[in-house]
């Protein structure tokens, strides 16, 4: 209980913070909305080739991009900002006055700052997904509904341990801003469905850095394609992320030295 | 003549130096250059049930490992370095030297070829080894055009990061715009895809927009993808977008500093 009234505050400070430059944010949300059309360009130029990709229809691909964009938001509403700002922390000796506060320091420094500007791309998302189920004449069961969502939720935890350990980096290399680069990058494969991959790019970006499930998954849900077993390996696979992570974190933290020492 | 060629080594050397300090830094922003390769993985699978306008797999496959190599000669990363000094105020230490900041930033970028080129040539050519098909161009005409078409490519790009940087004289942080650019920049430059591949009526449109001649120019000259006789024309229109975009970001960069305040500094 204590643990999520501390989050609740940390998140409406973090929110006041974001919104206090007005023109500001709602360029931010204009420029979201933009991308949002802009994300679409590669998938209707690979489709307009050829009908299907991978096996995968436009429809069915525009699923994998809805949770594409949409994990994306949140990856730069929740994740982004606050991990940024630790690295900031550790390079300026301030994360000191946040390890001295009579909470969690990684609670506190995940939940330290927010980007609501680009949560529209949760919408965004949402939006397309109706979109693409209308086009596919599909009405997903609300089971369905509830598997891709809980997915979504597993590959947001993924998401978060692989910034987390990249931060927990950040102790040792201090500068980890290309790190970050590096990972939206890969990130970014996560827009196609994982069968428009062959052989090793596949086995990569499904087993080691696991961003093809994150979407392709929640999508093969939602159309009813996955059982039962393949739901519980992916949050199992979450769980194991999360706790991978907090180790990283704990280890790091063990090392810190403070900057000016 | 001497002189400037004297202060070119000079700066040449110190970004060299400077390279091999951040070398940390580099190679991991290079790692993350993955794009083409996820786009190879993509089109060769599309292509695996024929050629797509005249592109097979092999062709796929050589065009991206040509199009990093590319790219890893004519990369910039001036509009994040403008960017930061311009905010930081720092750029006023380099406005009291007397050598204009510009060639200071081509100096810097110029440098880190050296290592990039030693991690990236043997990778890239150990691939083109293994990779049996149709791959680079045989021709002398076209190896006589390829740096040029990469010079032009690599003066291209820096006018457009010191163009973007310099607006962040007037809105402290243009890097938001820049990432726009570099949506526009790598669907039509034929970073993500072949500009053959692109729809007919946006072929048109970028037949005379300066992306192509960012990427995708050199990297069809070396896999000879351009016919001999239409070299010429290519290599005019890239020179005229270097003159035009060059002065721009001269003009405008000149006005940015001498409303520059050094914030801080």
């Amino acid at each position: 209980m204590h643990l999520l009234r501390v989050s609740a505050a940390l998140l409406s400070v973090a929110l006041q913070t974001s919104m206090r430059y007005r023109l500001d944010f709602a360029l931010q949300g204009l420029m979201a909305l933009v991308w949002l059309g802009w994300t679409l360009a590669p998938l209707l130029l690979v489709f307009g080739e050829r009908p299907s990709l991978g096996g995968w229809s436009l429809d069915q691909a525009l699923l994998v991009m809805a949770f594409f964009i949409a994990l994306k938001g949140i990856m730069e509403a929740f994740i982004q900002p606050n991990l940024q700002q630790v690295v900031e922390h550790i390079r300026r000796g301030t994360l000191d006055l946040l390890l001295v506060k009579p909470a969690d320091a990684q609670l506190l420094i995940s939940l330290g700052r927010v980007e609501p500007a680009s949560l529209v791309q949760l919408l965004g998302g949402a939006a397309l997904a109706v979109v693409a189920c209308q086009r596919l004449h599909l009405t997903p069961q609300p089971l369905h509904i509830l598997a891709a969502l809980a997915l979504l939720g597993g590959a947001t935890c993924i998401l978060y341990s692989v910034w987390l350990i990249a931060v927990s980096a950040a102790f040792w290399f201090v500068r980890v801003d290309n790190l970050a680069n590096l990972f939206e990058a890969i990130f970014d494969a996560a827009r196609w469905p994982a069968s428009a991959f062959r052989g090793w790019v596949r086995a990569v970006l499904t087993f080691v850095i696991p961003v093809l499930l994150m979407t392709s998954w929640p999508a093969m849900a939602l159309l009813g394609q996955l059982d039962l077993p393949q739901i519980a390996l992916a949050l199992t696979l979450a769980l194991a992320f999360l706790l991978l992570a907090r180790l990283a974190w704990r280890t790091a933290l063990r090392h810190y030295t403070s900057a000016s020492s | 003549m001497r002189h400037p060629l004297r202060i070119a080594a000079a700066l040449l050397r110190v970004g060299v130096a400077e390279a091999l300090v951040y070398r940390a830094q580099i190679i991991i922003w290079m790692l993350a250059t993955t794009l083409p390769l996820v786009m190879l993985a993509l089109w060769t699978t599309l292509a695996a049930e024929g050629p797509l306008q005249g592109y097979s797999e092999d062709t796929f496959i050589a065009y991206f490992l040509a199009t990093i190599l590319v790219r890893h000669l004519s990369e910039c990363w001036a509009v994040w370095a403008i960017n930061e000094e311009i905010r930081a105020g720092s750029l006023t230490l380099r406005l009291l030297r007397p050598l204009h900041p510009l060639w200071a930033y081509a100096g810097q970028v110029l440098g880190d070829r050296p290592l990039r080129l030693a991690i990236i040539l043997p990778l890239v050519g150990l691939a083109f080894l293994l990779h049996d098909g149709p791959d680079l161009t045989a021709d002398p005409l076209h190896w006589l055009a390829f740096p040029v078409a990469v010079a032009g490519a690599w003066l291209l790009q820096f006018a457009v990061h010191v163009l973007i940087g310099a607006l962040a004289f007037w809105t402290e942080q243009s890097l938001a715009l820049w990432s726009v650019w570099f949506g526009l920049w790598a669907l039509l430059s034929g970073y993500l895809v072949p500009a053959d591949l692109l729809p007919r009526w946006l072929q048109h449109l970028n037949a005379w927009l300066p992306f192509h001649a960012m990427l995708g120019l050199p990297v069809e000259i070396a896999l000879g993808r351009i016919p001999a006789h239409d070299l010429l024309p290519h290599l005019a229109l890239q020179a005229a977008w270097c003159l035009l975009l060059g002065a721009a970001a001269l003009a405008l960069w000149s006005r940015g500093v001498r409303r520059f305040e050094a914030y801080g500094a």
